[in-house]
C-alpha cells in the first residue's frame, strides 16, 4: 500500500483496526509488539500505521532489540523520531523484529526467531531490519523506520523488494536509537515507493538538540520530475568476486536503462573498497562491546531471582541474556580497544574510514550518483549461511557507505532466480533530495512489480 | 625517609544549574534517592549525551586559575569499567585531549612557600552513589542513588609534590579557596570534593588511597597511611603497590585490591560528542576571571596595612574577606582585621558555623565603634560576638541589657575605696610585700562593677590608692 492510498481510504478507524489484526497474525515474524491501543490521531499523516524497528524507543511499549536481556524494558520516553512521528498524526503499529541489537544480516540472530520474507518464506528477509522491510513487503503497513549501521535499511529492501533509505550520518536524530554503533549508523525509512520514502525522511530529518551530531538539511519535497543531466560512476569495485550473476545482470540492466533515459555512466575504480569491511567491523564491534556494557540487569530487563555479588549477577545476566552473534561482537571489540591493540586496530580502522570518506567524496565530485548492487545476492534460505565470515562479506557494499556517511537508497531492479534484486544509488552528503529525484525517476521509468 | 604525595582531586561544579551532559538540575542535595534524574543520566537505551557548555566554561575558568595552558581541541573519551554506580558501564571522560596541562598552585609549605604542580584539569561526569551498609567489605548489600549520576565533575591531578599530610591538606584548602572565588563550587554540600591520594616512601611502591571525601579526612587518611608504610618498613616489609579505602568513620585505610597490572579502561572517543574547538575561550574567559586568593591577599595587605597573617587568614575564604571589606571600609581595618580573623572566625569555627552563616557585616561594624568610642570593654565584645552568634540581637542592645557599657570613670575611686574597706587582709598582704595580692582586689571591683570597666585602668588606680596608703602609714 501506498501512503496515497492510506490517504484515500474513508473508514480509517476501520482500516486501522484491520492493520492491527493483520500485524497480529504476524505472518512473517515481523513483529515482536504489536501495538493494540494504537488509535487515530490527528495530523498531516491521518493515522497513517507505520511500524518501527525494535531498537528505537517508544514511550509506554516494550522495547527488546530482539534481546533477552531487554525483556521487560519499557522506555519511560520518545525517540526523537517517534515524536515527530506522532506529532504529524502517524499511528504507532508495533515494533519490528531484527537481528539481536542489529547485528546480523538476515535478521535470524533475534532472541524471538528469523523475519520471513514475504516473497518466499523460506527464504530471510534481510537484516538487520528485516521486520520494518517484511511488514511493509507484505503489504501490513506503508511505511516503516529502521537503522543501519552497515547496510542493515538497504539490506532487507533489498531482499524484500522495496525501497530502503539510509539517510547522510546527522540528517536524522539518532536520540532513542538504542545504540549499536553510533559512529556509523542512522535511522532509515522503508516504503513501497520512493516518493513515500521521500516524504516520511523529510518529516523526520533535521537538528534535534539531543544529538549533537545532528543538522538541518533542506527539504526534499516535492521530488521534481526533472532530473537534468544524470552522471553516474560505477564503482567496478561493487562487482567484485561473490556478486551473483543474476543480480550483476539486475543492475546493468538498470543502468543502461537510466543511459537510455540520458544519462551518462563511467566505470571507475575506488581503490580503499578492500579495507572497508575489516574497518567497519573493529569500528563498530569496538562502539558496540562499550555501548553494549550497561546491560547489567540492575536497573532494567533480564534478571534472576537470589543475587550473588556484583559480578556473579551481571556475568550471568549477560551470559544469558545476550545471544551467540552479540556475545563474539563484544568480544572481538573488547579485544581490538584493549592496550597494545588500540593503535593497531581501532585507530588504523579510522584512518581507513577517514581514506574511504575522502575517496567517496572524490566520486561524488564528479558523478551525481555512484550506483552498485546493494547485495551480491538475492535472499538466502532461512539457516542456509551459517559461517559468521561469510555473513559479514554480504555487507561489502553497504557498509562503506556508512563508513563515509554519505546518505544511499536501494530501489528494486529486477529479480533473479523469482526473487527480488534492489540497486544502491549512493548520493553526496545532505543530497538527498538529488538522491531521491533520480531514484525516483529510475523506479518510474522501471515500473518494478511490488508485492505489498 | 621522604614522603611523597600526589593527589587526584574531583570537584563537583555544584554551582551550575544542570548536569553535565543533561538538562537534570543539580540541587539533588536534599532530594530522596533516584529523584533527580532522567532518561539521559540514567545512561537509559537510545540515550544521548549533549555536552552543558556552562560546564566546559567552568572548566577554563578553573585552569586558568590554576595557571594551566588551556588546550585549543578538547575531547571526550569513554572510559570503560564495570560498577554498579556506573548506568551506562563507562564514564564519559577526558583522556588526550583535557581542558588543562600543566598548572601549578602556590601553598604555605613545611618550609615556607611551595609549588604544587598539577599536571592534568579534565571534565567527566559523576558516577551514582553507593551506600554501603556498615563497613564496605563487610556489607550485606549495597543500594544504589543515581541522583549525582552525570554531576558535573573536574578531575585536579597533581604531581607527588607534597612531602606531609599538611602540605596535602594545605593545598586542598588553597583549592577550595581559588574554586569558591571562582563562584563553580560550593564546598559544604555533601560529596562537593572527594579525593584520591597516592602515597610513597621514597623508593617504595605507591599506595592509592580512595574516597576521602572531607578536608580532615585527607590530613588523616594520609597519616594514617604513612604511619601504616613506616611501621612495615621497620619491620622489613616492602608496601605493597595496592589500592585501599579511607573508612571515615574508624579514620583507618583498609585494602580495597592489591594491583598486579594497571587497568586497562579501553579508552576511545565519545562517538556522540563531537570535539570542541576552545580557541578563543582562554582570552574571553580570563578576562571574566575574578580577583583570585594570592591577588586578594597582595591587595588587602597594601589597601588596609594589615597584617600578612591576618590577611592570609581572611582571604583564606573567599567570604570571609567580603565580610572584611565591608567592616574595614566603616571602621579601622586594623581592628577590624583583628577582630574578624582572632576572635570572630574562632567562635565561628568554635561553632562550626562558616562566615555566610554569621550575623550581617553591620553589626560588628557597630559593635567594633563601641570599641572605638570606648563605650565597652574586649571582654564585653567578646561576650556580645557570642551573644549575637547563640542568640542573635545587635551590640548596643546587648550591652544595654546585660550592663556591658563600661562605667564613667568618677564611680570608680568610690567602689575601689570600699573593696579596699572590705578587704583589710588582701590590702594588707599587698602592703606587707604580697604584690599578687592586688591582683584578687582587681577581681573584686571588677566584680562589683560586672565587668563594665577597664581592668589595666581599675589596676592601675588601685595602686595608686594603695601606695598612697602605704606612705601615709609610713608617714
Amino acid at each position: 500500500m501506498k501512503i496515497s492510498e492510506w490517504m484515500e481510504i474513508e473508514d480509517k478507524e476501520g482500516a486501522l483496526l484491520r492493520v492491527i489484526e493483520r500485524a497480529k497474525k504476524n505472518e512473517f515474524n515481523e513483529f515482536i509488539t504489536v501495538n493494540e491501543g494504537a488509535a487515530l490521531s490527528e495530523g498531516g499523516l491521518k493515522g497513517l500505521p507505520v511500524a518501527i524497528k525494535d531498537n528505537i524507543s517508544t514511550r509506554g511499549i516494550e522495547t527488546t532489540c530482539a534481546s533477552r536481556i531487554l525483556r521487560g524494558y519499557v522506555p519511560p520516553y520518545d525517540a526523537h523520531v517517534v515524536e515527530l512521528l506522532k506529532n504529524a498524526g502517524a499511528s504507532i503499529i508495533g515494533k519490528t523484529n531484527m537481528d539481536e541489537f542489529a547485528m546480523g544480516t538476515t535478521s535470524e540472530t533475534s532472541y524471538f526467531g528469523p523475519v520471513r520474507n514475504p516473497w518466499d518464506k523460506s527464504r530471510v528477509a534481510g537484516g538487520s531490519s528485516g521486520g520494518s522491510a517484511a511488514a511493509v513487503a507484505g503489504g501490513v503497513v506503508p511505511a516503516s523506520l529502521g537503522s543501519d549501521t552497515g547496510g542493515s535499511v538497504r539490506c532487507p529492501a533489498s531482499f524484500c523488494g522495496i525501497v530502503g533509505l539510509k539517510p547522510t550520518y546527522g540528517a536524522v536524530s539518532r536520540y532513542g536509537l538504542i545504540a549499536y554503533a553510533n559512529s556509523l549508523e542512522q535511522i532509515g525509512v522503508f516504503a513501497n515507493t520512493v516518493e513515500d520514502a521521500a516524504l516520511i525522511f523529510n518529516l523526520i530529518k533535521g537538528r534535534d538538540k539531543r544529538d549533537a551530531t545532528s543538522m538541518d538539511s533542506e527539504s526534499v519535497l516535492p521530488l521534481r520530475e526533472d532530473v537534468g543531466k544524470v552522471r553516474i560512476g560505477v564503482p567496478k569495485e561493487f562487482f567484485g568476486e561473490g556478486v551473483d550473476e543474476g543480480v550483476e545482470r539486475e543492475v546493468w540492466n538498470a543502468i543502461k536503462l537510466m543511459e537510455d533515459l540520458g544519462a551518462e555512466y563511467e566505470e571507475i575504480s575506488m581503490n580503499y573498497m578492500k579495507y572497508a569491511l575489516p574497518a567497519y567491523y573493529i569500528i563498530a564491534m569496538s562502539e558496540a562491546s562499550s555501548n553494549l556494557a550497561r546491560y547489567d540487569g540492575i536497573r532494567y530487563g533480564l534478571r534472576f531471582e537470589n543475587d550473588e555479588d556484583f559480578e556473579t549477577t551481571i556475568s550471568r545476566i549477560r551470559a544469558e541474556g545476550f545471544g551467540k552473534e552479540v556475545k563474539r561482537r563484544i568480544l572481538l571489540g573488547t579485544y581490538a580497544l584493549s592496550k597494545g591493540y588500540y593503535g593497531r586496530y581501532y585507530l588504523k580502522a579510522l584512518k581507513v574510514r577517514r581514506l574511504i570518506k575522502e575517496e567517496f567524496d572524490r566520486a561524488l565530485k564528479k558523478f551525481d550518483v555512484l550506483t552498485t548492487p546493494t547485495m551480491p545476492f538475492v535472499a538466502p534460505k532461512i539457516g542456509e549461511i551459517k559461517d559468521p565470515l561469510s555473513l559479514y562479506m554480504a555487507d561489502v557494499n553497504t557498509v562503506p557507505v556508512n563508513l563515509a556517511g554519505v546518505p544511499a537508497i536501494s530501489v528494486p531492479c529486477g529479480f533473479s532466480e523469482g526473487l527480488p534484486v534492489g540497486l544502491q544509488l549512493i548520493g553526496r552528503r545532505f543530497g538527498e533530495r538529488r538522491l531521491l529525484e533520480i531514484a525516483k525517476w529510475y523506479e518510474d521509468a522501471s515500473n518494478i512489480r511490488r508485492l505489498g | 625517609m621522604k614522603v611523597l604525595i600526589g593527589l587526584e582531586v574531583h570537584v563537583q561544579l555544584n554551582k551550575l544549574k544542570s548536569k553535565m551532559f543533561c538538562s537534570t538540575p543539580t540541587n539533588y542535595h536534599h532530594a530522596p534517592p533516584n529523584t533527580v534524574v532522567c532518561p539521559i543520566c540514567l545512561g537509559l537505551p537510545g540515550t544521548m549525551p549533549t555536552i552543558n557548555r556552562r560546564a566546559v566554561e567552568s572548566a577554563v575558568k578553573v585552569a586558568l586559575a590554576l595557571n594551566a595552558e588551556i588546550q585549543e581541541r578538547t575531547m571526550f573519551y569513554r572510559k570503560n569499567y564495570f560498577y554498579p554506580d556506573l548506568p551506562k558501564g563507562f564514564q564519559i571522560s577526558q583522556y588526550d585531549f583535557p581542558v588543562g596541562l600543566n598548572g601549578y598552585v602556590i601553598i604555605d609549605g613545611d618550609e615556607g612557600e611551595k609549588k604544587v604542580r598539577i599536571k592534568r584539569i579534565h571534565m567527566e561526569e559523576d558516577p551514582g552513589r553507593l551506600v554501603h551498609l556498615g563497613r564496605i567489605d563487610k556489607a550485606k548489600y549495597t543500594l544504589i542513588d543515581y541522583n549525582r549520576s552525570g554531576m558535573p565533575l573536574l578531575e585536579i591531578v597533581t604531581e607527588p609534590d607534597m612531602n606531609s599530610p599538611k602540605e596535602a591538606r594545605a593545598f586542598i584548602s588553597k583549592l577550595r579557596s581559588i574554586l569558591e572565588y571562582l563562584d563553580v563550587f560550593e564546598g559544604s554540600l555533601e560529596g562537593a570534593m572527594r579525593v584520591d591520594a597516592n602515597v610513597s616512601i621514597e623508593g617504595g611502591a605507591r599506595v592509592e588511597i580512595k574516597n576521602i571525601s572531607s578536608f580532615k579526612g585527607v590530613e588523616k587518611a594520609l597519616s594514617f597511611e604513612i604511619t601504616r608504610q613506616k611501621n612495615l618498613l621497620r619491620r622489613g616489609v616492602q608496601p605493597k603497590m595496592e589500592t585501599r579505602h579511607f573508612d571515615e568513620a574508624q579514620e583507618i585505610t583498609v585494602s580495597l585490591r592489591v594491583k598486579e597490572e594497571e587497568s586497562d579502561y579501553r579508552y576511545f572517543p565519545e562517538p556522540d560528542l563531537p570535539p570542541m574547538d576552545l580557541s578563543g575561550w582562554a582570552e574571553k574567559l580570563k578576562a571574566e576571571l575574578p580577583e583570585l586568593p594570592d591577588a586578594r591577599r597582595e591587595r588587602l595587605i597594601a589597601q588596609y596595612r594589615i597584617s600578612v597573617e591576618h590577611a592570609k587568614i581572611l582571604t583564606g575564604e573567599r567570604a570571609l574577606a567580603d565580610y572584611f571589606e565591608r567592616v574595614a571600609s566603616q571602621v579601622s581595618p586594623k581592628l577590624a582585621a583583628a577582630w574578624i580573623s582572632d576572635v570572630l572566625k574562632g567562635e565561628l569555627n568554635y561553632r562550626d558555623m562558616s562566615i555566610t552563616e554569621c550575623f550581617p557585616p553591620e553589626k560588628m561594624v557597630e559593635l567594633l565603634k563601641l570599641l572605638e568610642e570606648d563605650m565597652i570593654s574586649d571582654k564585653a565584645a567578646v561576650m556580645i560576638i557570642r551573644k549575637m552568634l547563640d542568640e542573635g540581637g545587635d551590640p548596643r542592645e546587648i550591652m544595654e541589657r546585660e550592663g556591658l557599657k563600661k562605667v564613667k570613670e568618677d564611680i570608680l575611686p568610690g567602689v575601689i575605696s570600699s573593696v579596699i574597706e572590705e578587704n583589710e587582709k588582701a590590702v594588707n598582704d599587698y602592703l606587707s610585700g604580697k604584690k599578687e595580692a592586688i591582683n584578687y582586689l582587681v577581681g573584686q571591683v571588677m566584680k562589683k562593677l560586672r565587668g563594665r570597666a577597664d581592668a589595666s585602668r581599675v589596676y592601675e588606680l588601685l595602686e595608686r590608692r594603695l601606695n598612697e596608703i602605704d606612705n601615709n602609714r609610713k608617714a
